[in-house]
């Protein structure tokens, strides 16, 4: 058994109370934080984030300490953070459960980055379906505030730093920086034209940070440690520890803090490997926007460019595991449904393609496909892919396309009468036995819930 | 041309398609291509509305941003060019026609694809670009969204949600052009749609110019929905005659019949908008009212008569009266009819009692106007282009909106764009205002000349300001002074800006007592004898005649004899009973008319004349700027001109005018020298010391709203109803202590009467001044007998008005 697990952010989380101040505090936190703001110059800051590594867990994998340094200092306007807690993504699970276990290393994060680019009102943006997870983060702030770690003279430095935490309204895209900035400001969240870029001009057209929660929970630790511990994990280029979202159809799904660069193979062996009696089909390695990866895959380090050389991309890391009893059709099928139900309609490919695609899955899944639908498809998603307004529409041409390219004779069965349901019966994916009739229900061409 | 070659630093030179392309730095790529002859298909993009890049329609490739590095494929109409850079469209590249063949696949995926019944068809840009750049035929075979159609978003507006390819051209220029962000998308994805608030109607006065640019069928207007194919239409270019602005026009005629009007292109006047009084109100002539024969009173009734009896029963009453006879050809003439009145009066009839001002007026505006507008061209006026580059603009007696809709276009533009500070002398702070980012400086109905005074000694005029004087000013007394003084003191530019489209030509034609066509002084003798020459006459009248008022008074004392008249409205006057009384009073009235109206009911002989769209001439707009009016309708039973009437009328009253159709006219006036002389002094008035009155009650703002009772827009009911309701604005103060709530039923008095309108509250209203449509129910000053910086009684209404409607059943 393989034991790469490096537990930082994800250290306290099976204590009783994590979540409560004096246990973060009991464990050190906050020192990092008062480290930053007594002991360093924001540019230090800045100057540590960047030569640790440190780079953007939401998905890009853009460094975080470069993005600190392009907000313009000599710009009048206020600077804001903006943390994009907006976790969406069918299999994306990382932030919310750190923000159930310790939200102060949120927090604390928080305050160094605010203090590394000189901005003092940062807001944290969570998705509005999570209620639970808001109410706990709201509360974390208000013991932070009570505690003196956030409101004005932080430390005694005479920094001061105001936290808003705030709900959407349960839209995918405005996980998207520039649409979640128009949402935070009372409009409708569609993504900008770029440029101007936030940092020149993001939330109220000011010098605008956005940072995915995980990344600014991770400076905490880094503040703490130095750049030079941080160095020693990951891979070359892909420094430092992450949090690995294994679920599926594994025996022991959950969160692994690892260091970059770990595989599947390994995630998956420490997940108690697929459950008894399958074998892996298919994975996602970060998310449902992010092509899949089968057991060829297995051993490809789950860094930023080994994954990308491997033709997919890192994402969120959310590792959906699916085994020999899933259709691929049908997989492909409740994720571009997914996107067509999220698409925001401002592009035109990104809207249509997507009605259209779902149309056509449908059929496909229903053994009701035409013969040519499978190049047909394809060709609607090259009209797509790379034309709309931002990546939104990726997300569905990826896991089409993937989806074809490794098991397209499941596309052509559909094309030529035979339902994917007669292929792999829906009811022997399912982890929890469910009472036949609604299996049944499930079975039409409506493609509801299972 | 130069043949310097020395370096341009605001130019940037990229290729598109392996062609050099040099345009100035920040110029898009798709109007690059543009300047190419590249047609690069689109449909959210508009030259004059920020870029959203939505429709994908025109992505190009780009090899090389200019850095050596690709890009992945990019919108044209949002890339700004680089130097350097390398652009590939259809043209060159393959995977371009692809792209594009894909996103119109993609936006018929749910168009009904009903051309054959909307009114779009044949001028539509979706169905154009299908046929040059789409595939030829869909790949879809799956549902298409439907939705019920039309709905209204207005009552002169309708949305077919179907065939809404979502550019957000409508909603853009809403919130962008106009300001009446009243319209947005609703829903997401797929089911995303064009709608408005439940709870705040879209009420805009330039709504139409959502129709003409949406790029498919799916906005059309109430007006022209069904009533005719645009391959069936002939099309005019001309200007347009509600306002002062200039607009240039494209009006669409079939068989004889005006079936809509479209904003003309003129960048340096209208840009591509014009207003809904200007688009919509052109039915006035088409409600069968139109007068087409000339009518003669016998026995006290008026009867229809020929040409030949008509003109004699006027060359009797004309003769009678001699040279006792006062002339009014009304601000809606163009510069040929103008001027033909301008002449029939001084050359024909020997008297200089002539005056067009058919509106509120005075002594001091006529001295300001002959002295300050009169006798000048383009070059030395304030244009819309000065308006865009000024750094400040001060309004007196002048609501833009209301008033000159596209000036405030202009200024909304110039704030928008370049942070230009606009400056409002006003009782309180309008919707228009405010979406001009304009400053209050809270003046109360009298006191501009006061207010503009104190804002120049407090530093705010110098030379990059300009001063806008609205038609009102006429009634505030020492305010044109003030405009003067105050304008000469800093070094400010000023411009006075009528409503009426003819206001100008009239001034230009001399349509008024004591001043010759061309800004000659009527006083001045060289003058008179300058045009005497012209005109073939031994000499003019060297008194300088009565102006609107004392014509008026004069007719009603006997004192003149006869009375002609043309295109007035009683409503436009201050005091319509007392011009009703001129005109019973008077022994004699000729009205020259294309409908009937109070005045003609009280002619004794009525001469049809031609429609606007009936002839060619001249319009000068408040830019003094020369603005063409086309012949559209050539209909064989349309009436004679002015021009040919009035001249007509002179030879039977055996004189000569020297024209006999408006291109004579036009001919004649250009053939004048320009005036060397100088030209009229100005005699500045003092203000008055404070509002008269006894102080009791609340002092009258008012002034019309656009889309009010105007005799232009009979027949546009619907462009009419689709306006914010009317109300009283208070000051919160006033309103407090009156007990009025907004929305509740507020009751204003006056010595003639009453009138109600629920009450809206105006948080900075000035407290004592109340502020009410001054022609949206009736004219105040027949409701009320009061009129503007009159005192009126305010008090909350004991019963509830009538639901409010605006009255569609024309003129009052």
């Amino acid at each position: 058994m393989v034991d790469k697990l490096t537990p930082i952010v994800t250290a306290h989380w099976g204590e009783e109370g994590s979540w409560r101040l004096e246990n973060y505090v009991s464990h050190g936190g906050y020192g990092a934080a008062r480290k930053a703001l007594t002991t360093m110059s924001s540019p230090d800051v800045i100057s540590l984030v960047k030569d640790a590594g440190l780079r953007g867990r939401g998905g890009a994998g853009f460094p975080t300490g470069m993005k600190w340094s392009f907000i313009p200092q000599d710009n009048p306007n206020p600077k804001y953070l903006v943390v994009n807690c907006d976790e969406s993504e069918p299999g994306t699970c990382k932030d919310m459960p750190m923000l159930m276990a310790t939200p102060h290393t949120l927090i604390e994060g928080i305050i160094i980055a605010c203090y590394a680019v000189n901005a003092h009102h940062a807001f944290v943006y969570v998705r509005g379906e999570v209620l639970h997870v808001i109410r706990r983060l709201r509360k974390a702030v208000a013991e932070a505030y009570e505690a003196g770690y956030l409101g004005a003279d932080l430390f005694g430095t005479g920094y001061g730093l105001d936290v808003i935490v705030h709900a959407g309204a349960g839209a995918y895209i405005c996980g998207e920086e520039t649409a979640l900035l128009d949402s935070l400001e009372g409009r409708r969240g569609q993504p900008r034209l770029r440029p101007p870029f936030p940092a020149v001009e993001g939330l109220y057209a000011c010098p605008t940070v956005v940072n995915n929660a995980e990344s600014i929970a991770s400076v905490p630790a880094i503040v703490e440690h130095g750049a030079a511990w941080y160095q020693q994990m990951g891979t070359e280029r892909s420094k430092g520890a992450m949090l690995y979202s294994v679920s599926g159809h594994v025996r022991r799904p959950g969160q692994f803090e690892a260091p970059l660069g770990i595989t599947m193979r390994e995630l998956i062996e420490m997940a108690g490997g697929i459950r008894e009696g399958h074998e892996l089909k298919f994975f996602t390695p970060g998310g449902s926007s992010t092509p899949i990866f089968t057991p060829e895959h297995l051993d490809v380090p789950l860094d930023y460019e080994s994954v990308s050389a491997a033709g997919s991309i890192l994402g969120t890391k959310a590792l959906q595991c699916f085994d020999d009893t899933v259709s691929a059709v049908r997989t492909a099928l409740r994720w571009t449904e997914f996107y067509k139900h999220e698409s925001c309609g401002k592009c035109t490919p990104c809207r249509e393609g997507s009605w259209w695609l779902v149309q056509t899955l449908r059929n496909i899944e229903a053994g009701k496909g035409s013969p040519g639908d499978v190049d047909k498809m394809l060709d609607v998603c090259d009209n797509v892919s790379m034309k709309s307004f931002c990546t939104l529409a990726e997300g569905f041409v990826a896991c089409i396309t993937s989806a074809v390219r490794h098991f397209r004779s499941e596309f052509e069965a559909g094309c030529n009468g035979t339902p994917a349901w007669e292929l792999f019966p829906y009811e022997a994916s399912a982890l929890f036995a469910a009472p036949r009739e609604l299996v049944t229900v499930t079975s039409t061409n409506e493609g509801g819930a299972a | 041309m130069s043949t310097d070659v020395a370096a341009k630093p605001d130019m940037v030179t990229f290729t598109i398609d392996g062609t050099e392309v040099e345009v100035p730095k920040g110029t898009l790529v798709i109007r690059a291509a543009e300047k190419i002859g590249l047609e690069i298909p689109r449909f959210c993009d508009h030259p004059l509305l920020d870029p959203v890049a939505a429709c994908r329609a025109c992505l190009v490739e780009v090899p090389d941003a200019g850095n050596g590095r690709p890009m992945k494929p990019q919108p044209a109409c949002a890339l700004t060019a680089m130097p350097g850079m390398r652009i590939e469209t259809a043209e060159s590249n393959d995977k371009v026609a692809k792209h594009q063949k894909g996103m119109i696949e993609f936006l018929l995926i749910n168009h009904p694809l009903d051309c054959p019944i909307c009114d779009k068809g044949g001028e539509c840009p979706l169905q154009n670009q299908t046929m040059s750049h789409g595939p030829g035929e869909s790949r879809y075979e799956g549902a298409k969204r439907t939705y019920v159609k039309p709905i209204h978003i207005s009552a002169e507006l309708l949305l077919d949600r179907d065939r809404c390819v979502l550019c957000q051209r409508c909603s853009r220029f809403s919130s962008q052009i106009s300001g009446d962000d009243f319209i947005s998308l609703a829903e997401r994805g797929a089911m995303s749609q064009i709608s408005i608030y439940e709870d705040q109607p879209y009420t805009s006065y330039f709504a139409g110019n959502i129709v003409q640019i949406c790029p498919v069928g799916a906005l059309t207007s109430a007006d022209y929905r069904f009533q005719s194919r645009p391959f069936d239409l002939v099309s005019t270019t001309t200007t347009c005659e509600n306002c002062a602005a200039g607009c240039e026009l494209r009006v669409d005629h079939r068989h004889y019949s005006v079936r809509r009007r479209l904003a003309g292109a003129d960048p340096e006047v209208n840009e591509e908008w014009n207003c809904d009084k200007g688009r919509f109100g052109y039915r006035s002539a088409q409600d069968g009212r139109r007068l087409t024969t000339p009518l003669v009173r016998r026995d006290g009734r008026l009867e229809p008569a020929s040409w030949h009896e008509a003109i004699d029963a006027a060359v009797t009453g004309l003769k009678a009266a001699g040279q006792a006879v006062g002339v009014l050809p009304g601000g809606h003439l163009t510069l040929e009819n103008a001027y033909a009145w301008s002449r029939f009066a001084r050359a024909v009839l020997g008297t200089d009692d002539i005056d067009f001002r058919s509106r509120p007026s005075s002594d001091e505006e006529a001295g300001f106007l002959a002295a300050h507008v009169a006798g000048r061209g383009l070059g030395e006026s304030v244009t819309y282009a000065d308006l865009e580059k000024a750094r400040r603009v001060v309004l007196v007696s002048f609501e833009p909106e209301d008033e000159s809709p596209i000036v405030f276009l202009r200024l909304r533009k110039a704030w928008r764009k370049r942070g230009l500070e606009v400056v409002t002398l006003a009782p309180f702070s309008t919707r228009g205002s405010r979406k001009m980012g304009a400053r209050l400086l809270p003046t109360a109905p009298g006191q501009e000349a006061a207010r503009l005074t104190q804002l120049g000694a407090d530093g705010g005029l110098d030379e990059d300001t300009i001063i806008l004087v609205g038609e009102r000013a006429a009634t505030s007394p020492g305010a044109l002074s003030a405009v003067v003084a105050q304008a000469t003191t800093h070094g400010a530019r000023f411009a006075w800006i009528p409503r009426r489209a003819g206001e100008l030509a009239a001034l230009e034609a001399g349509a008024l007592p004591g001043l010759l066509p061309g800004g000659r002084p009527g006083t001045d003798p060289a003058a008179r004898a300058e045009m005497a020459a012209a005109w073939g006459v031994r000499s003019l009248p060297d008194a300088t005649g009565r102006d609107i008022g004392r014509i008026i008074e004069a007719a009603t004392s006997g004192e003149l004899k006869a009375l002609v008249t043309g295109g007035i409205q009683e409503a436009d006057l201050d005091d319509p009973r007392a011009f009703e009384d001129a005109l019973d009073g008077v022994g004699f009235v000729l009205s020259l008319e294309q409908r009937p109206s109070d005045v003609t009911e009280r002619a004794d002989v009525v001469l049809p004349v031609a429609l606007l769209e009936e002839q060619a001439g001249t319009f000068i707009n408040w830019e003094h700027r020369t603005r063409p009016v086309a012949l559209i309708n050539a209909a064989n039973q349309a009436p004679m001109t002015d021009v040919r009437v009035l001249a007509a009328l002179a030879d039977a009253l055996g004189a000569d005018l020297g024209m006999r159709s408006p291109a004579q006219a036009g001919a004649d006036l250009a053939g004048l020298p320009d005036w060397a002389g100088a030209r009229a002094g100005f005699e500045p008035q003092a203000p008055e010391a404070g509002p008269d009155g006894d102080g009791r009650g609340m002092l009258l703002a008012s002034w019309r709203l656009l889309m009010d009772n105007s005799a232009a827009l009979d027949g546009a009911d619907f462009a009419r109803a689709a306006t914010q309701p009317l109300s009283v604005a208070l000051s919160p103060a006033d309103a407090e202590a009156l007990g009025i709530a907004a929305g509740a039923p507020v009751s204003l008095s006056g010595p003639d009467g009453s009138m109600q309108l629920p009450a809206r509250i105006e948080p900075d209203m000035m407290p004592g001044v109340v502020w009410a449509p001054l022609n949206s129910v009736e004219p105040l000053s027949v409701l009320l007998g009061a009129g503007p910086a009159d005192r009126v009684q305010v008090e909350a209404a004991r019963i509830a008005p009538p639901a409010q409607t605006v009255d569609q059943g024309g003129a009052a």
